[in-house]
């Protein structure tokens, strides 16, 4: 062994060994350090012997407290349901008017459509339900399908092209793409539509641009769009009078849609939420339709 | 860098590298209508620039006998320099995304953009980028310097850290082109799994083989842990990336695991990736270049002992406890939380020690900047080693797990104790390598010093007020009996912390710019006069005391 020399500071000796100029004491380890291990190791025991901790071939040490986190998980849907229950019974049950004429039902229900929207609806349609390019706004009186709560139900249950059996079905076809305008006719066509919601009534087409347009539109759109072009819930084309625009009512965003088609989609929500959530819904998008300005 | 190798490691390195590139030219044709033909010309321009580099050197003259008198510092040094590069790229990922999530519409509709694909570039970049070119470049320093012998050849050095740099290369180009096995911290594909296998092998053969021509009868502590980090890595690296490949042209393979077991091997890898990456090779940086900057004996040989068992036995347990609340058995929970509330205690010893340490040279923390990077550093440790116990205890998890709260304990791990380790070794070992008296400015120092401090401060703060306050809004129910809150109001809640977050990261990011342009400075300062003390190894028989004695 080299020399051993005491560190002046601490009085205590090293080891003797020295790896390019450091040097290790030999200090004996405190009392704490062994104290607060043993004290690790005691709970460490103590929780296998209560908890489920050791393999053993196929099965396992269970725990004197029996505990099971599956089992946990159950009992706890199970009293939340239970707790749930109370109110979202009556939901299911009574008619509308009663629940919406009953303020304590409408505040449980503004509080769990609240969360129910949020992780299930506002990624499309908006936290606030203000819709964006392709989302409808679920909060002004321009419904694709209807507002009445039975559509809206509907809508909710079945979805828009979404393959559920009783989807509702909407395809504005790909007139451009597809060939069955020519450019011009779109152009003409798109000045049309705009028109239709200008204020000024001329919006920026030539008057033999509109009149041309107009007759487009009767032979190709109207059958859906309406004559009056003010749409039909029953194939969700929407009024094209109004100022509200799912993809743009600028002329290129118009352009678009009529060259290349719309296929808007919206998932069936049927087998994703149960019949009380989904009412729930409906009834919290009425509500907020009722209350923002 | 060619003329210090000898002319049959010329000739190998010329091998190698013409093979990389055939390697390289097979895997680009095999993968033309595949994101690996890419690869594979990344991988073939590298092994051409090897080619030309070992050529255009070949001539020079052999290194004579007389560098056996001094250890081999070429390759310390150019690790130095690709690990502080690899920081600043993959800080500033770092903070990229870290604003992205505060804005997410900033990704430009691109797909290489998209956070998927840039966050685990801030990972990899920083893990083994950063961290991995400062633990491959301070091991080499440190393992000559305690065995007292030169690196146990010059050309394996060379291959390492390269070989080592092409996989955090292929890793990075990857991710942009989407390429990933989607495993946390395990993301590169089988063919950059396949070649770190071989460049980790060449490590650990390299590692061993130096320390066996020793001239000091016992290892130092720092060895114990570079080598366990060394040898556990490979075990992690190897098992956890068992895959199969779609085929030679696919990029794309599938791990051998499935369900369960597929998560429980991802987290055995990924937090022994934190043991042994994370922490074990940084104790090994902290045992040497701590008690040498204070100029103090190591507290307690005894505690280093228990330290490294311990540390090395519990931390292998523990990584179930990533996985409470899952479909993982309860008992492997149980398992995974009592082993980490155990781990606390070497952990903490291991910090003790350090700090210890510091007894007597308090003074000197107080003045040297550098000296006080490795103190925060140590007392970071402690600090996130406590707050990982802690986090592991289940109930504590039920809140924890998922939230922003876990990224605030990893950056307290990385930013405080990692990155601050590394930054007081290289402020240490720039002048010494490099033969300078100081340090170009030491009130730059001082200013990285604290830039990074108010940093990791804004950091962790931010992130721990978000994770506590997300962890809580999903758990909060209301009176009608239902979640109060939905997922995207817990994410409205987080924005100004984002910020806050965002901005630390940014005040970190500039004090490793300072820090670089620092070390870049030194370096062109003109060297010392002869004053300095030129380390050297032991001569051959110069021997002062045998194995054994």
């Amino acid at each position: 062994m080299g020399v051993i020399e005491r560190d002046p500071h601490t009085g205590h000796g090293t080891t003797g060994h020295e790896w390019n100029g450091i040097k290790e004491l030999n200090t004996a380890v405190p009392w704490p350090i062994w104290a607060f291990l043993i004290a690790t190791v005691i709970f460490s025991v103590v929780w296998w012997i209560l908890m489920p901790a050791w393999p053993l071939g196929d099965t396992y040490t269970k725990g004197l407290l029996g505990a099971d986190v599956r089992q946990n998980v159950a009992t706890d849907l199970k009293s939340a349901e239970e707790k749930r229950s109370i109110w979202a019974s009556r939901i299911e049950k009574e008619e509308l008017s009663a629940i919406m004429s009953d303020s304590e039902l409408m505040q449980d229900i503004r509080e769990t459509g609240h969360a129910l929207f949020g992780d299930n609806c506002a990624a499309c349609h908006g936290a606030r339900a203000e819709g964006g390019p392709g989302y409808p706004k679920l909060t002004d009186s321009a419904w694709l399908w209807g507002q009445t709560p039975d559509a809206i139900f509907e809508t909710i249950r079945a979805g828009v092209n979404s393959g559920h059996p009783d989807s509702r079905f909407s395809q504005m076809p790909a007139w451009g793409r597809d060939q069955m305008l020519d450019r011009k006719a779109i152009i003409d066509v798109s000045a049309f539509v705009k028109s239709l919601s200008d204020a000024n009534k001329g919006g920026n087409g030539s008057p033999e641009q509109l009149a041309a347009g107009q007759k487009i539109f009767v032979d190709n759109c109207a059958s859906c769009h309406g004559s009056d072009a003010h749409g039909a819930h029953q194939t969700g084309a929407p009024d094209l009078t109004d100022n509200t625009w799912l993809y743009g009512g600028d002329a290129a965003s118009i352009y678009e849609s009529i060259y290349n088609g719309r296929q808007g989609h919206m998932p069936a929500w049927e087998s994703r939420l149960s019949n009380a959530d989904r009412k729930i819904l409906m009834i919290y998008l009425l509500d907020l339709g009722q209350n923002s300005p | 860098m060619i003329s210090t190798l000898t002319d049959t490691e010329r000739q190998i390195a010329l091998v190698i590298s013409g093979l990389l590139s055939l390697v390289g030219l097979v895997l680009s044709a095999a993968g033309r209508h595949d994101p690996l033909g890419a690869q594979g010309f990344i991988i073939l321009a590298f092994g051409l620039s090897g080619v030309f580099l070992v050529i255009s050197g070949f001539h020079l003259p052999e290194p004579t006998e007389k560098r056996f008198s001094h250890y081999y510092d070429e390759p310390i040094k150019a690790g130095i320099i690709i690990a502080m590069l690899w920081a600043i790229v993959a800080m500033f990922v770092g903070d990229w995304v870290a604003w992205l999530l505060a804005y997410p519409e900033m990704t430009f509709d691109a797909a290489w953009a998209s956070f998927g694909r840039l966050r685990p570039i801030h990972t990899t970049g920083i893990i083994f980028g950063f961290g991995g070119n400062a633990l491959i470049a301070t091991s080499f320093h440190v393992m000559q310097r305690t065995s007292r012998t030169r690196l146990a050849d010059q050309l394996s050095p060379w291959f390492v850290l390269g070989g080592y740099n092409l996989f955090c290369i292929l890793a990075v180009t990857g991710y942009l082109m989407g390429v990933t096995q989607s495993k946390e911290y395990a993301e590169p594909e089988w063919y950059a799994d396949i070649w770190l296998t071989i460049v980790w092998i060449a490590y650990f053969a390299l590692y061993l083989r130096t320390l066996a021509r020793r001239k000091e009868p016992h290892i130092y502590v720092s060895n114990w842990y570079y080598l366990a980090f060394v040898l556990v890595v490979a075990m992690l690296h190897i098992v956890n990336n068992l895959a199969m490949p779609v085929s030679l042209g696919s990029s794309k393979s599938y791990t051998v695991f499935a369900g369960v077991q597929d998560a429980m091997v991802q987290w055995w890898y990924g937090h022994n990736a934190v043991a042994f990456f994370l922490t074990s090779g940084f104790l090994g940086m902290l045992y040497y270049y701590l008690p040498k900057r204070a100029g103090r004996p190591i507290f307690s040989y005894r505690m280093s002992i228990i330290g490294f068992w311990g540390i090395t036995f519990f931390y292998v347990w523990v990584g179930s406890h990533h996985l409470h609340y899952t479909a993982l058995p309860q008992w492997v929970q149980t398992l995974g939380m009592t082993f980490s509330v155990m781990l606390l205690v070497p952990s903490w010893i291991a910090a003790a020690n350090a700090l210890l340490t510091l007894n007597g040279a308090w003074h000197k923390v107080r003045d040297d900047a550098t000296l006080r990077f490795m103190m925060v550093a140590a007392l970071f440790y402690g600090l996130a080693t406590f707050e990982g116990s802690f986090l592991a205890i289940r109930p504590v998890n039920s809140l924890s797990h998922y939230t922003d709260w876990t990224v605030a304990h990893v950056h307290a791990g990385t930013l405080g104790w990692n990155s601050m380790i590394i930054f007081g070794a290289f402020y240490y070992l720039v002048p010494q390598l490099w033969k300078r008296e100081r340090i170009y400015s030491p009130v730059l120092v001082e200013v990285h010093f604290w830039l990074a401090i108010a940093g990791i401060f804004i950091y962790v703060f931010a992130m721990w007020n978000s994770g506590v306050i997300q962890g809580l809004m999903w758990r909060t129910y209301n009176n009608s009996g239902t979640l109060a809150y939905s997922f995207i109001d817990s994410l409205n809640a987080m924005h100004p912390y984002y910020i806050a977050r965002a901005t630390g990261g940014l005040l970190f990011l500039m004090g490793a710019v300072i820090g670089f342009y620092n070390i870049c400075m030194t370096i062109r300062s003109s060297p010392a006069a002869a004053k300095t003390r030129n380390e050297q190894p032991a001569t051959i028989g110069q021997s002062r005391l045998r194995p054994g004695e």
